[in-house]
Order: C-alpha cells, then sequence, then structure tokens
C-alpha cells in the first residue's frame, strides 16, 4: 500500500515540472497571439510596435541572466557585453553578406554566429572569473563586459578583395582597396545591417531560449549546477566537477545572453556600443528584470522584463520616476525575501499554517 | 659642424619636452589617484569591517558633488563652510542607507547585499536626475589657490592637483592612526575580525558599522569636492565609474587595507592616465579593469591583503 | 587485504601540528569509531581523506589503490563518501533531487542530450528516479521525496545526507558526528539506521561520535585521538577501559 503511494509521488512531481513548463511555453504563446490580434486590429500604437523587438531581446536575456543568477547562483554583471559581442559579431556577418545571400539563411547562420561567438567570450571569461566568488566574481564580469564594450568602439574592421583587414586606430591605418566594405567604424559601430528580425522571430527565439534552459535545468547538469549553488563543498563530496558545471552553465547563459543581441542587432539600422545599450547598466537593468521576476523563477523574469519595459511606456506620466520606482522596488523586495528576520518570520508563519493543516489531517 | 650643434640642440629640447609632458602626465595620475584613494579608503574600510561591496559609495560622492554646488553656486556659501555642510549631508545619507538598507540584511547571502547596494546606487542617481536634471552643471573649482608653475611656465602644477595629493595623504595617515589608536578604530578592527566574537566582548558591532559607514562617506564627501573640481562637470552619474574604478583600486591594493587602498588608488590614476595618453584614451578604462583581473587571478588579496579560507 | 590502510599521516596549519602519525586500517565490513576531545584533529582526519587538504606527509591506501594527494572528485569516485558535521544539504532541492546529484557520476548522460531531450535523457532520468526512490525508502524517507531538503526536520535531514551518500556507492562511508543535536530516541534510531546501512549495503564504516552510547553500542573498534596524536587503538571495550583514555576524556 505505501509503496503505491511512493510510485504515484514521484510520477506527481515529473508531471508537476512538466506541467509548469507547459504553462510557461503557453503563456508566451498566447501573449503572442493576442498581440498579433491587437496589432491586425489596429490597437497597438506604432511606439508599442517598435517596442515589440526590444521586449523579446529582453525577455531572452533575462532567462538568460537568470540560468547565471539563479541556477549557478554567481552575480554577473556583465551580460550586456556578451550580448554585445552577439550583437556586432552578427552584424557584422549580415552587413558582409547583405548582397549574397538571402535573408532567412542569413539570419539563421547570423544567429549561430552571434551565439557561438558569445559562447567563446564566455566559456573564455567565465575560466578565470569563476575561481572567484561573490562580490570578486561580480564586479570582475563588470570589469569584462566594460572591456568588451571599450575594445569594440575602438575595433575597425573592413572587408574587400585582398580579405578581412582590422585596426584599433583608425579607419585609414585599415589600408583597404577603394571597392572595400566597412564593417566596424570604431566608436560610430556598425550601419547598414539589414533588419532581419521581427516579433514573430523574436518570439520563437524566446521559445527555443526557454525551451534550452528549461530542459537544461531539469536535467542531470542542471542538478550538478544547482547543488553547486547550494553547497559547493558537498557537491565535490559527491563527485561534482565543480569547475566543469559552472563553466557549462555560466557558457550557455553567455551564448543566450549572445542570441538576444543578434535579435537586437538585426532590428536597428545602425548598432553602437554605447553605455546606455552595453554597458553595465544595461547589466544592472537586466538584473532588476530577474531579481523583481524572482531570482531562479524563469516565468517570472519573462513577465518582469515584459512588465517594467511595458509599464513606463504606457503611463508616460510615470517615465520620470520609472527608475526611481524600480530602485525603491529592488531594495524593498531584496529586504523582504533575504533579511534574516523576514525569513525566520515566513519560516514561522508557514510553519503555523502547515501545522494547522497537519493538525486537521489527524482529525 | 653649426648644423650639427643646431641639430643636438633641437633633439635635446624635444627629449625635454617629452620627458615635461611624461611629468605632467604622471602628476596628472597621481592627482586622479589620490581621489580614488580616498573613495577606495571608503570602499575597504566598509568592505573590511561590515564584508559587503557599497555599490553605492561612488553615488554619495556625486551627492557631495552637488550639495558644494547648490551651497557655492546657488547660495553662494563660502567653499570651505559648503566642503563641511557636504561633509555632514553625506554622513548623514551613509549611515541612512546603512540603517535602512544594509542592515537588515546583515547575515545575508553577499549576492542579496549586493543587489541591494546596486538598488541603492539606482535610487541616488535617479534622486539626483529628478532634483538636478540631467544636464551637466559647471562645477566651480573651490581651490582657488594659484597654480605652480616650474621651468619658467613649462611644467604647470594646478593648485587643485596640490591640494588633492595633500589632503588624501593626511586623510590616509590620519585614518590609519584612528583605527590603531582610538577605542573605536579598535573596535573596528575586532568587528572585522570576528563579528560574534566582538559582540560577545560587548563591541556594539551595529554602531562600529554604522561609525564605519560614516566615516567613509564623509571621506566620499571630500573625494567628491576634490574629482568635482579637478574634471568641473557633475552629472548624475558622475560617481559611478571612478566609484567602480576605486573599488578596482581597493582590491589592488588589498580590500581591507588601508595603506593598500592609497597605494591602489595612486597607482590606478597613474596607469590610466598614462595609458590615455600613450596608448589610447578609447582603451584606458579596458587596460585599468585588465588590472583588476590580473590581480585577483594572480594575488587575489591584492598587493597587502590577507589570505582567508573557508572551513569545512 | 584492508579496506582503508593509513600510514604516518600528518599535516600542519602553520605552525600548528593538526595531525601527527596518524596510522589506521580498516578492514572490510568493520564499523569503525574514531573519538577523541575537542580539537584532536578527528575532522581533520576527515578532510584529508577526502581531499579537501593534501598531507604533508603519509599515505591513504584504499582497496589497494593510491589515493594520497587526490582531488576531492576523483576520492568520491575511487569510493569514498562522507556526512559533514554540520549538515551539508542541498537546501533548495528536493530531498529527492540531493539523492539523484549523488548518482551523478553513475547514470551518464551528457547536456545535450539532456537539452535536447534525447531518448537517452528519459531511460537514464527513469533509472535514476528508481534508484534514488529504493535508497529514500531505505532509509524511511519516501513521504518526503518531493520536500525542500531545508524543510525536513533536523534527524531526517542526517538520514538524507547518509541516503547521498550512499548514492555515490562507496567502498568506505563516513560519518562526521552523525548523532549531534539528537535526543536520546533520535539517537537509537540513527544506531539502529547505522548497523542497517553496514548490514544491507555490506559496507564498511569510519564514525567520529560524542556520543559514547552509540560508540559503545555499534562500533567495533575504536581510535582514540589526542592532540593530533593517536592515544589507544583496539576493541572498543578495551580501548573505553583504557586508564589514558579515561584521563584524555575526564581530566586528571
Amino acid at each position: 500500500m505505501p509503496e503505491y503511494g511512493i510510485m504515484e509521488d514521484g510520477m506527481k512531481k515529473v508531471s508537476k515540472t512538466t506541467k509548469n513548463n507547459l504553462i510557461t511555453y503557453g503563456m508566451v504563446v498566447l501573449a503572442y497571439i493576442i498581440v498579433q490580434i491587437l496589432v491586425s486590429t489596429g490597437h497597438v500604437s506604432s511606439l508599442i510596435q517598435g517596442l515589440l523587438v526590444p521586449f523579446c531581446t529582453y525577455v531572452i536575456v533575462a532567462v538568460a541572466l537568470n540560468l547565471t543568477v539563479g541556477i549557478l547562483g554567481e552575480l554577473s554583471l556583465g551580460h550586456a557585453g556578451f550580448m554585445c559581442v552577439g550583437a556586432f559579431a552578427s552584424a557584422v556577418f549580415s552587413l558582409a553578406f547583405k548582397e549574397t545571400m538571402p535573408g532567412g539563411l542569413r539570419f539563421f547562420l547570423a544567429l549561430i554566429i552571434g551565439a557561438a561567438a558569445a559562447a567563446l567570450v564566455g566559456f573564455l571569461v567565465g575560466i578565470p572569473v569563476l575561481r572567484l566568488r561573490g562580490d570578486y566574481l561580480a564586479i570582475v564580469t563588470l570589469a569584462f563586459g566594460e572591456i568588451i564594450k571599450n575594445i569594440i568602439n575602438a575595433l575597425y574592421l573592413g572587408v574587400d578583395g585582398s580579405g578581412l583587414h582590422f585596426s584599433m586606430k583608425d579607419a585609414l591605418s585599415l589600408n583597404m582597396e577603394e571597392d572595400g566594405l566597412m564593417l566596424i567604424k570604431g566608436a560610430q559601430g556598425v550601419t547598414g545591417t539589414p533588419n532581419d528580425s521581427n516579433f514573430t522571430i523574436g518570439v520563437v527565439l524566446i521559445l527555443v531560449t526557454l525551451f534550452i534552459v528549461l530542459n537544461f535545468i531539469n536535467s542531470r547538469t542542471g542538478r550538478a549546477v544547482m547543488s553547486i549553488r547550494d553547497n559547493r563543498i558537498a557537491a565535490e563530496s559527491v563527485g561534482i566537477n565543480v569547475t566543469k558545471y559552472k563553466l557549462i552553465a555560466f557558457t550557455v547563459s553567455a551564448s543566450l545572453a549572445g542570441v538576444a543581441g543578434v535579435l537586437y542587432a538585426h532590428n536597428l539600422s545602425t548598432l553602437n556600443a554605447l553605455p546606455k545599450n552595453f554597458g553595465y547598466n544595461m547589466s544592472i537593468l537586466i538584473l532588476v528584470f530577474v531579481v523583481l521576476g524572482g531570482i531562479g523563477n524563469i516565468r517570472g523574469s519573462i513577465i518582469a522584463a515584459v512588465l517594467l519595459t511595458l509599464l513606463p511606456e504606457v503611463l508616460r506620466g510615470l517615465s520620470d520616476y520609472r527608475m526611481l520606482i524600480y530602485a525603491i522596488v529592488l531594495i524593498a523586495m531584496m529586504i523582504f525575501n533575504w533579511s534574516p528576520n523576514a525569513i525566520f518570520f515566513r519560516k514561522r508563519l508557514k510553519q503555523r499554517f502547515i501545522g494547522n493543516k497537519k493538525l486537521k489531517k489527524e482529525a | 659642424m653649426n648644423t650639427a650643434v643646431h641639430f643636438t640642440a633641437a633633439s635635446e629640447t624635444i627629449v625635454w619636452r617629452i620627458g615635461m609632458s611624461f611629468v605632467a602626465h604622471l602628476i596628472n595620475g597621481i592627482s586622479l589617484g589620490s581621489v580614488y584613494a580616498l573613495i577606495a579608503l571608503g570602499y575597504t574600510m566598509v568592505y573590511g569591517i561590515a564584508k559587503m561591496l557599497n555599490f553605492a559609495h561612488g553615488d554619495v560622492i556625486m551627492i557631495g558633488g552637488y550639495v558644494v554646488f547648490v551651497t557655492v553656486s546657488g547660495m553662494g556659501l563660502n567653499p570651505l563652510a559648503s566642503i563641511i555642510i557636504s561633509m555632514a549631508v553625506c554622513t548623514v545619507l551613509g549611515v541612512t542607507i546603512e540603517r535602512v538598507a544594509y542592515r537588515p540584511l546583515r547575515g545575508a547571502s553577499p549576492l542579496a547585499v549586493l543587489i541591494t547596494a546596486i538598488g541603492v546606487s539606482y535610487f541616488l542617481q535617479n534622486v539626483a536626475l529628478l532634483v538636478f536634471g540631467s544636464d551637466t552643471k559647471a562645477f566651480t573649482n573651490v581651490v582657488t589657490l594659484p597654480n605652480l608653475e616650474l621651468f619658467d611656465g613649462q611644467l604647470v602644477i594646478k593648485s587643485v592637483t596640490i591640494v588633492t595629493v595633500i589632503v588624501s595623504i593626511i586623510i590616509m595617515v590620519g585614518l590609519s592612526l584612528f583605527v590603531k589608536k582610538t577605542k573605536i578604530g579598535r573596535a573596528m578592527t575586532a568587528v572585522s575580525e570576528d563579528k560574534g566574537a566582538a559582540q560577545l566582548m560587548g563591541i556594539n558591532v551595529n554602531g562600529t558599522i554604522a561609525v564605519t559607514f560614516a566615516i567613509g562617506s564623509s571621506l566620499a564627501a571630500v573625494a567628491g569636492v576634490l574629482l568635482c573640481s579637478a574634471y568641473p562637470s557633475l552629472t548624475p552619474y558622475t560617481g559611478s565609474m571612478p566609484g567602480i574604478k576605486a573599488f578596482v583600486a581597493a582590491v589592488f591594493g588589498g580590500i581591507g587595507s588601508i595603506p593598500g587602498a592609497f597605494i591602489g588608488g595612486i597607482l590606478l590614476g597613474v596607469i590610466e592616465n598614462l595609458s590615455k595618453a600613450y596608448i589610447s584614451s578609447q582603451l584606458a578604462d579596458a587596460i585599468v579593469f585588465s588590472i583588476l583581473i590580473i590581480v585577483l587571478l594572480v594575488k587575489p588579496t591584492g598587493l597587502l591583503g590577507k589570505k582567508i579560507q573557508e572551513k569545512v | 587485504m584492508a579496506l582503508l590502510e593509513v600510514k604516518n599521516l600528518g599535516i600542519s596549519f602553520g605552525g600548528l601540528r593538526a595531525v601527527n602519525a596518524f596510522n589506521i586500517t580498516i578492514e572490510k565490513g568493520q564499523l569503525y569509531g574514531l573519538i577523541g576531545p575537542n580539537g584532536a584533529g578527528k575532522t581533520t582526519i576527515f578532510n584529508l581523506l577526502t581531499g579537501v587538504y593534501q598531507p604533508d606527509e603519509g599515505s591513504i591506501i584504499l582497496d589497494g589503490v593510491n589515493v594520497t594527494g587526490k582531488r576531492t572528485i576523483d576520492i568520491c569516485k575511487a569510493g569514498i563518501a562522507r556526512t559533514f558535521q554540520n549538515i551539508r544539504l542541498f537546501g533548495d532541492m528536493p530531498v529527492l533531487d540531493n539523492v539523484k546529484v549523488g548518482l551523478h557520476n553513475h547514470y551518464p548522460y551528457s547536456t545535450l542530450e539532456g537539452i535536447l531531450r534525447l531518448p537517452r535523457y528519459f531511460k537514464v532520468e527513469k533509472e535514476m528516479n528508481e534508484r534514488a526512490m529504493e535508497l529514500l525508502k531505505v532509509f524511511g524517507l519516501e513521504e518526503y521525496a518531493d520536500y525542500k531538503a531545508e524543510n525536513l526536520p533536523y534527524g531526517q535531514q542526517r538520514k538524507l545526507e547518509i541516503a547521498r551518500a550512499m548514492a555515490t556507492a562507496p567502498k568506505l562511508l563516513l560519518l562526521d558526528e552523525p548523532a549531534a543535536g539528537m535526543n536520546p530516541n533520535e539517537t537509537k534510531e540513527l544506531m539502529d539506521t547505522i548497523q542497517f546501512v553496514r548490514d544491507h549495503f555490506d559496507m564498511t564504516i569510519l564514525l567520529i561520535e560524542h556520543d559514547m552510547k552509540l560508540v559503545s553500542g555499534i562500533c567495533e573498534k575504536l581510535t582514540v585521538l589526542n592532540f593530533g596524536e593517536v592515544l589507544a587503538q583496539g576493541e572498543t571495550q578495551e580501548v573505553l577501559n583504557n586508564p589514558e583514555v579515561i584521563t584524555a576524556y575526564l581530566g586528571e
């Protein structure tokens, strides 16, 4: 009799996570359908329509960051940097093949290139960074993000008949032939990237990101990563290779941030690495989405990213106070969720509640 | 024969000029480094004692700058009085931040504390944005002494540079003595070693941490004034980059060490200025941050820091 | 041949000689106790055996394999599992997943297979779930499978830690003060569990304990440690009646 109960419990658990994940996918699809209906019936202002692709960018990068913050348990303040790598790598590719390749294939390849470039940089950054802990790790990821942005701002890249030319000084020192094409013009960035992305592609990419992240979490690898988060020493004692799994999680997270960058780059005709879009302030904004949506809660990240981007646009008068409100909510949330006193208080409340339920059961 | 002499003279002049410009860059670097050192002192004390990265420290500097701007340019106060007001405001601000945002999280995960500090940083920036607007304020140099001219005016050292260096040395020495000689200073050392034990020995841990924040924040006000006097433009984001770089300086020198913060600050300022002058102004920040990464990987405890090991 | 053969093990921290010339031989299937006053170096020995610290000198041979100086994860793979004095569970994860992390190295599939949900993922996960539930049942934790580990009652947390260690399929199980903080009833239950683990899995167990009732109740052999050195070694009753041991514990 009890054995039967066990099996049922085990199965219940599996189906519970699956159900939860399906709700998340469903929510995205439903939102997409609603937006499409609203757009076709003319209920969406052109301002909001212009924001649809950025929404998707934020959602993807927030989900990616949540993998690092919530699942790996390390604070990265450099995800804007990985986004930047994905954006520039893919934009350069698309610009170079603008005339010679059909749009669909070009974007698909750009996506692969952006994700791979960000993954590579994430892997290289991760090797030294993941040896550090806590605050140091956070500040070093911030440093790496700034370095990436700085280097891209100083980078000149061009292509002509004799191949790729590259310089860290100025456009002239590229020594290009007359017919050459400038790909990256230092601080002026990349101009003329084909607008290959749209809202539908964005939503598909969100779904792909979710598929990767949710399956990652609910797999052997994900469990290993979470065990390191919960107790590194215990994880080592049961044979988990801490460095390996940290690197895997960080690389996957960086490459998904790169995907967000690809989407971002192909929605603009001019791509610059400004503090506003790829600086640490952007990394912090993404962190705000993750924290307010709930650390480790993937669905929460999606909702927070959309709501927090949408809200100030809807309530125009509020926009001056938007960042201030974010800041206050962020502080309040952290204190409420993490303060030892608040945790104790919640635990006691919960115990009382559960205790009552148990008593009722027995009665 | 004659031309050769001329040639030598000309090349000597060139060498002399290059040397002079190098010295000028070096001095500017030391000046910037002194400001970093002052900010880093605040970081290092708070990190050493409360074991938290006060991300908002840079923004306290910015607030300090605005207070001086308002009192001097707006109300026409005497610069010295305005600096004292600014220090008072920042001290109160620092203690309030600690009380409201950080104290409830004592004992929580470092991640939570850091995110909260980021929230506070955001908060201060946006309050400044609402009150003062996003436009750049022209900051009046509060140091009105004459500049020092050497070699018939070939090398000019700005008075603000000299004042900055002298002030930061005085503060560094004073702070070291304070920590070593006074009762509160020794309480700080005790709290930084072991909060629990310090509490059991009758030290008011919360009070000691509050004092640390007060000192760090009042130093931030001084740093803010000097920073804005040397680089006279003030926006709500003025403090954030120097703040982060000062943290780099604190790590460089060894977090928790007062002389370390000073040395780290000066070195960082010099490196930054020389890279700007001789390598690339675009890449100067990248070079500064690379130093942080190299230091943390090669000697995670910094130049003068102590080693900490996790207990199993 | 003995299962564990430790010879002349030693480590210093700065100037402090934490463990000196430590020898121990444990036969397969033995239930062995390591006792001694606080600060005698017992946990340090566990840390040396599991590769958390590297010994300054001496050798550790497990089942004929030299594991001296190896990394923690390699020692785990070689067959030593442990629990901790201050419980170290994966608190935010379900009880079942805690055990599944212990099974990690025995049920492999790649990260890509996991993300793409290839057939091997489903097959291995199913086997893993079954094995983990089996282990939980052995320790009477099956009804808590879905609970967050940190929400378990204290005694159950100790058991879960043992279950997780057993999931790594060790040859030698190290228990660091398993009865710490337990009341007499819980301790009694724990003694039964430890004996059951030894019999059911044919396990060799080395445990650190202060509770003399537990030690004299289940340990067959004892080593007494004092100031990092072996004070006495042998059959439990013999050792406990040794006047030197009594002095070390009770003072002059």
